[in-house]
């Protein structure tokens, strides 16, 4: 019988043919601890399992990436008992601050691959969809027991196709894509299914990881883009893993490129989408170009391109944070970041930034964020009575340029 | 017996410890203070061991923040009754062994009244009646039976379900 990518690839992990709805044990190429997490993770693993080591050096990492550098001392005190870990169990895979998010970092060390199960203390770990690996978020228990075992248990997944034609017209791009998605589907439309992307073949490794991505905000288990075009080019593509004609899929929704306007998410949830071009007038206090959804440097290059020698307006904070320290040095050589630091852009260290409301650009109350981010609840970067908005970078650019919330096609 | 919180759509990680009062920038000590800090300050300052939250569709979305559903059971909460929850926090609080069912009791309870949560035959019993609640499979009552999975996979070094370590 055909199958679905999800089944394929925890298929070939258990050893053999499986189908959704199967409970299944699998060994896991990957399991990466955040430093969110990773002092309950150690803790869950030492104190609670009562194994001290970790089963496979080689396939745990670690990231410094969610507060980074410390900013206090309740967080530097945390890291110092990560680092400490890390040099204890000799672990090979550790990426202390400054380095990046860690699922743009996974991908540049090539710590995941099309085909692999990669586990992350994250919820946004279904980005390594976009290589055509399984990737998804658990907590601190499954990561403990990962890296204890080096197993997990999973239940195979239903999947969702999302059956895309056509081509992107004007500024819009993969995240409006994503967004269009969300508004579909809902922000439940795909809890604990697997969402696989066909049709965007001429999709980069960087519109792969945003679209992946987003499919956290979909309450996916994973979502998955065949290896194909670029990703197929750079990473080694196991020949089982292919859509098979004929596979069971619960649901096929068409989307057609053509024509997408640029869309944004409203207060306070990722499946309040809009056109861009619908909004009423909203200025804005602060831009926001970074995150595991777009921090890359294709989306660095889409905002200099309309920033580049003009002035962020008065009033309006921007805050570029580069997805890693491989995208800010690219950036800073190709002139693209200076660019953004001449319109008035200031830049913070690789990482999650103020993604999560942690530091480097905590909201206040009544303020308003434009972020090329993937979620905006209510209280998520800061004060709850603060308003998020998510949109692409190409949005982010143009609102801003204007101080208001800007469809790009526009300017 | 047990006071009902009745909560909406949608309930977020953020919402019930938004990131901020995350252990790791606090301290895991300090967690029972922190469910709904913002989103509903009462509540933990009134709520009991045993109190049971009931909530509409997609409860617990967003982050894979396992203190999420570990603030709730901290406080001890019974058992946590929705139409639907996102797949980490169901994940985590079947780790924890907190327990989740999927029922659409919203209408049915009032926030504050106070029921019987009778986790041996699946029932809320209510003064308006009694309230069947889904029996969870196999796999999830062997994790409540231990506590929680950690538990279960040292006494048995397996995953539930799974033939031999």
């Amino acid at each position: 019988m055909p199958h679905t990518l999800a089944e394929l690839i925890i298929g070939h992990a258990a050893g053999r043919e499986v189908q959704a709805g199967d409970l299944v044990v699998v060994k896991v190429d990957r399991a990466m601890g955040v430093d969110s997490l990773t002092p309950s993770i150690i803790d869950v693993m030492q104190k609670e399992l009562g194994v001290e080591r970790v089963h496979d050096t080689d396939r745990v990492a670690v990231f410094v990436d969610h507060v980074a550098p410390a900013s206090s001392v309740a967080t530097a005190d945390n890291q110092a008992r990560i680092r400490k870990f890390v040099a204890e169990q000799e672990l090979c895979h550790f990426f202390d601050v400054g380095r990046g998010v860690c699922h743009q970092v996974m991908v540049e060390e090539g710590l995941v691959k099309p085909g692999q199960i990669a586990l992350g203390s994250d919820s946004h770990s279904n980005s390594y969809g976009a290589i055509g690996a399984l990737g998804t978020g658990m907590g601190s228990s499954d990561i403990a027991l990962a890296w204890a075992s080096g197993h997990t248990w999973l239940r195979v997944p239903e999947t969702i196709v999302i059956e895309v034609s056509g081509q992107f017209q004007g500024r819009a791009s993969a995240k409006d894509l994503a967004l269009a998605v969300e508004k579909l589907l809902g922000a439940d439309g795909a809890a604990y299914r697997s969402v696989e992307y066909h049709g965007v073949d001429s999709f980069s490794l960087a519109s792969r990881q945003c679209l992946a991505c987003m499919s956290t905000e979909l309450g996916a288990k994973a979502g998955i883009i065949p290896p194909s075009g670029e990703v197929a080019a750079r990473f080694p593509v196991p020949g089982w893993l292919r859509v098979e004609p004929g596979a069971r899929y619960e649901r096929v929704e068409r989307v057609d490129l053509s024509g997408l306007p640029p869309k944004v998410a409203m207060p306070h949830e990722p499946d309040n989408v809009t056109d861009v071009a619908l909004l009423d007038r909203t200025p804005v206090d602060v831009v926001f170009l970074g995150t595991c959804t777009n921090g890359r440097v294709e989306d660095i290059h889409i905002a200099a391109s309309i920033l580049g020698g003009k002035k962020v307006a008065a009033g309006v904070r921007m805050i570029v944070v580069p997805a890693s320290s491989e995208v800010l040095t690219d950036t800073m050589k190709d002139g693209s970041l200076l660019a953004l630091m001449e319109a008035g852009a200031t830049v913070g260290t690789p990482g999650c930034g103020p993604c999560i409301g942690r530091h480097m650009g905590v909201l206040a109350a009544g303020e308003v964020c434009l972020s090329t981010g993937n979620r905006n609840f209510r209280g998520r970067m800061g004060s709850p009575e603060a308003f998020i908005y998510v949109a692409s970078p190409a949005t982010a650019a143009a609102t801003a340029l204007t101080g208001i919330i800007t469809d790009p096609n526009t300017i | 017996m047990a006071r009902v919180w009745v909560f909406g759509e949608n309930v977020d990680t953020d919402q019930i410890v938004p990131g901020r009062y995350a252990p790791y920038m606090t301290s895991e000590a300090e967690l029972g203070k922190y469910p709904f800090i913002e989103h509903r300050p009462e509540f933990a300052k009134q709520v009991k061991p045993g109190d049971i939250i009931v909530a509409g569709k997609n409860f617990g979305c967003g982050s894979s923040r396992e203190y999420a559903p570990k603030a709730l059971k901290v406080v001890g909460v019974g058992a946590i009754i929705a139409p639907s929850f996102a797949r980490i926090f169901f994940r985590n609080a079947l780790s924890l062994g907190l327990p989740l069912f999927q029922a659409d009791l919203t209408s049915a309870l009032q926030d504050g009244e106070i029921v019987e949560l009778r986790l041996d035959d699946y029932q809320i019993v209510t003064p308006h009646g009694a309230y069947s609640l889904p029996k969870p499979p196999d796999f999830v009552r062997e994790i409540w039976a231990e506590g929680n999975l950690v538990q279960y996979y040292r006494r048995h070094g397996r995953f539930p379900g799974q033939e031999r370590a």
